[in-house]
């Protein structure tokens, strides 16, 4: 008999398509297959249940794969078992504290989340132009780190997943140190709240441009190693070489952007076409590939990072040649810009002791400004607006809808992992059961981005 | 020039007077009274007469400026090669904060998305999706769904929005022109409730399957619990004083 059971049945169309059902939880192979070899008929196919808490799933994701023989013949990708409400919850915290929530999203890539976000406010607010010159090229410098990061945090598992332990440990090695980065620029290492509406939280702190410059004299050395590792080695080129295949019409067809539509060949990148945060100012190559596959998704990541360490490193040029005296990391309204004069303190992050100076001991509006900020928060015109960002996997956009509250009416996230994971099907029926494992890395999906 | 309601006295005479400015908005329901959204104690901050009228809707004119002209004309265009007027599909145009929305109505919406992306003059070859909004008080269109569009062989966005009231939830699937709204209109189904009519699958996607209520509906209260914290109690989030 065949068994057939869809992503959306219900229980009842479940129950009456399912067939013989094997619980196989570490017997022995021999006696399950004896149990089930009585009544089986020719050409039977098996629903394999992969997931939700499968290894190389990403995170809680669940496939359910019809197999027959080997062969996939249909794959169908359930989500939802990492939904947290974050845009629910946006919707009851002040705009500030909407940055604390969006950052949780996809974790991989928090600044990106962030980043989007504030981008959207700040539209509403339409004080795009009026953010501090100092802020945004931070804001290039974090985000541009937090692609390698979330590269990295894509290939490592890439390659553990296909069996090399090495591959995992050197890209978690690389990722390690910037990790390390972000522990000192923004006090965590991941869910930062560190880009806000107006700015940035602060600015670098002593020795952060000396810490990223050390980071670069060491990074190019292990994005080599990382490469001889992988670029030729014969395992990892036979398991992603031809596999995961989605040409352009695919993509367009089924919204996918980032690397996964830049291995088609397609040079869409919107750092380039649709610059924000004056990234029209840095000299940075889009990467492409021809071959549609997940060894050309592969090699634009590795590439990416090179590229991105180009970028990083025009940032602290940049940084370390403005001579500006008390350059500001917030927009100077003080209506807006929190009390961004934060300092380490040795219990955690917290109001630096100039700032309490100032507002307790000097200046009666600063007082009330930071009051007023820090519980009713500001209010933003009512409106709507959609921002998208190039973000590590694809196009993250965040449409941001204002009523003129200190809340926000609507915040919804529009993550690339959520539209990719639509593809899974596409790249995996009619593969082989084994293939499955890259087609799923070589999407890169994050379950915290696809769920929210 | 702002219209003084009524006729007398002369709108050339003080029609621009601040203290006759906007008056017209006067009709217009009030959204917020009072300065902070005090309700319990004492407005002594003197602004607890204030009453905020809701904003009229915004519509625009053309020339919208940009590309947005363009895209315009050939959507209308297109709309009238078949036989359908601009005005029968869009109700009104909205050019805000450097995007253009286009305000679909719900018959048309199909039609509308099959020319975006077929007309050579538009190609908007990536729909991004579907984010719903809940507009309670906005009486016979409560529930939204806004599209974002993408044309990378002209670099352009625009964007849509259809509504529809609480009672009909009902909204055309463009998954049939765009596959990429598959899960994104279920997304919106799930959490708003919006029926997109001639969806393949129109199953909860994020919440459980045997889930009640449609939780990003404005009705939908947040819940959560009281959270002691060095000693004293934080109320949940919902029950907080809110100052909007």
């Amino acid at each position: 008999m065949t068994t057939h059971v869809t992503g959306g049945a219900t229980d009842a169309d479940e129950e009456a398509a399912q067939g013989r059902v094997y619980n196989v939880a570490g017997q022995d192979w021999d006696q399950v297959v004896a149990a089930g070899d009585t009544d089986r008929s020719e050409n039977e196919q098996i629903v394999v249940n992969m997931g939700p808490q499968h290894p190389s799933t990403h995170g809680v994701l669940r496939l359910i794969l019809t197999l027959e023989g080997e062969t996939v013949t249909d794959a169908r990708a359930s989500v939802g078992y990492l939904h947290t409400g974050i845009e629910k919850n946006m919707e009851y915290r002040t705009w500030t504290q909407g940055t604390t929530f969006i950052t949780r999203a996809d974790y991989l890539m928090p600044l990106y989340n962030e980043a989007v976000y504030c981008l959207s406010v700040e539209r509403l607010l339409g004080i795009e132009d009026r953010i501090p010159e100092r802020a945004q090229i931070i804001r290039v410098l974090m985000l541009e780190l937090n692609r390698i990061s979330s590269h990295l945090g894509g290939l490592g598992p890439f390659g553990l997943e296909l069996g090399a332990t090495t591959i995992f440990l050197q890209g978690v090695r690389l990722r390690e140190n910037v990790l390390d980065l972000f522990e000192l620029i923004t006090g965590l290492r991941m869910n930062h709240a560190f880009i806000r509406p107006g700015g940035v939280v602060q600015d670098l702190p002593p020795g952060g441009l000396e810490a990223i410059r050390d980071f670069l004299r060491k990074a190019p050395r292990m994005v080599r190693d990382l490469r001889s590792l992988i670029d030729a080695n014969p395992v990892f080129v036979a398991r992603t070489r031809g596999i995961a295949y989605l040409d352009l019409q695919g993509c367009m067809a089924l919204g996918v952007t980032g690397p996964i539509l830049r291995a088609t060949g397609l040079p869409w990148d919107l750092r380039k076409s649709q610059p924000y945060l004056g990234y029209e100012t840095y000299d940075f190559a889009v990467q492409t590939a021809d071959t549609c596959d997940a060894y050309g998704r592969y090699l634009i990541r590795i590439n990416e990072i090179e590229e991105s360490l180009k970028i990083v490193r025009q940032c602290v040029d940049r940084l370390a040649d403005r001579n500006v005296p008390n350059d500001p990391v917030m927009i100077a309204d003080a209506k807006i810009g929190w009390p961004a004069r934060l300092s380490l303190g040795p219990d955690g992050m917290g109001p630096s002791p100039e700032h309490i100076a100032h507002i307790m001991g000097q200046s009666m509006e600063a007082l009330i400004h930071h009051f007023k900020l820090v519980t009713e928060g500001f209010r933003v015109p009512a409106g709507q607006v959609y921002v998208p960002v190039e973000s590590p996997k694809g196009e993250l956009g965040c449409h941001v809808v204002s009523d003129g509250g200190t809340r926000p009416y609507r915040a919804h996230l529009r993550d690339p992992s959520f539209h990719h994971m639509q593809a899974v099907a596409v790249m995996c029926e009619g593969g082989m059961l084994a293939d499955v494992i890259p087609a799923i890395a070589s999407i890169d999906p994050v379950i915290g981005g696809v769920d929210r | 020039m702002t219209q003084t309601p009524g006729g007398e006295p002369p709108a050339e005479e003080n029609g621009g007077l601040p203290a006759r400015r906007g008056e017209e908005r006067l009709t217009a329901s009030v959204v917020r009274t009072g300065m902070f959204g005090a309700g319990t104690t004492g407005d002594t901050s003197g602004y607890g007469r204030l009453q905020v009228h809701k904003p009229p809707p915004l519509s625009s004119e053309p020339p919208y400026g940009g590309y947005f002209d363009t895209v315009a004309q050939a959507l209308g265009g297109a709309l009238q090669a078949a036989g359908i007027g601009f005005s029968d599909a869009i109700e009104r145009v909205v050019v805000d904060h450097g995007e253009i929305t286009f305000h679909v109505r719900r018959e048309k919406l199909v039609d509308v998305a099959d020319k975006l992306l077929h007309d050579p003059a538009l190609q908007f070859e990536i729909c991004t999706g579907v984010s719903g909004v809940h507009y309670p008080d906005d009486t016979g269109r409560e529930l939204h769904a806004v599209y974002h569009m993408l044309s990378i062989t002209h670099n352009r966005r625009i964007r849509l929005e259809v509504s529809a009231p609480d009672a009909d939830p009902h909204i055309p699937s463009v998954t049939g022109v765009y596959p990429a709204n598959n899960w994104h209109e279920r997304e919106t189904w799930d959490f708003f409730g919006i029926i997109f009519d001639g969806h393949p699958a129109l199953t909860r996607i994020e919440m459980p399957d045997d889930w009640l209520g449609h939780p990003q509906r404005k009705d939908y209260p947040l819940g959560g619990i009281p959270v002691e914290y060095r000693g004293t109690k934080v109320p949940p989030p919902d029950e907080r004083r809110s100052y909007a």
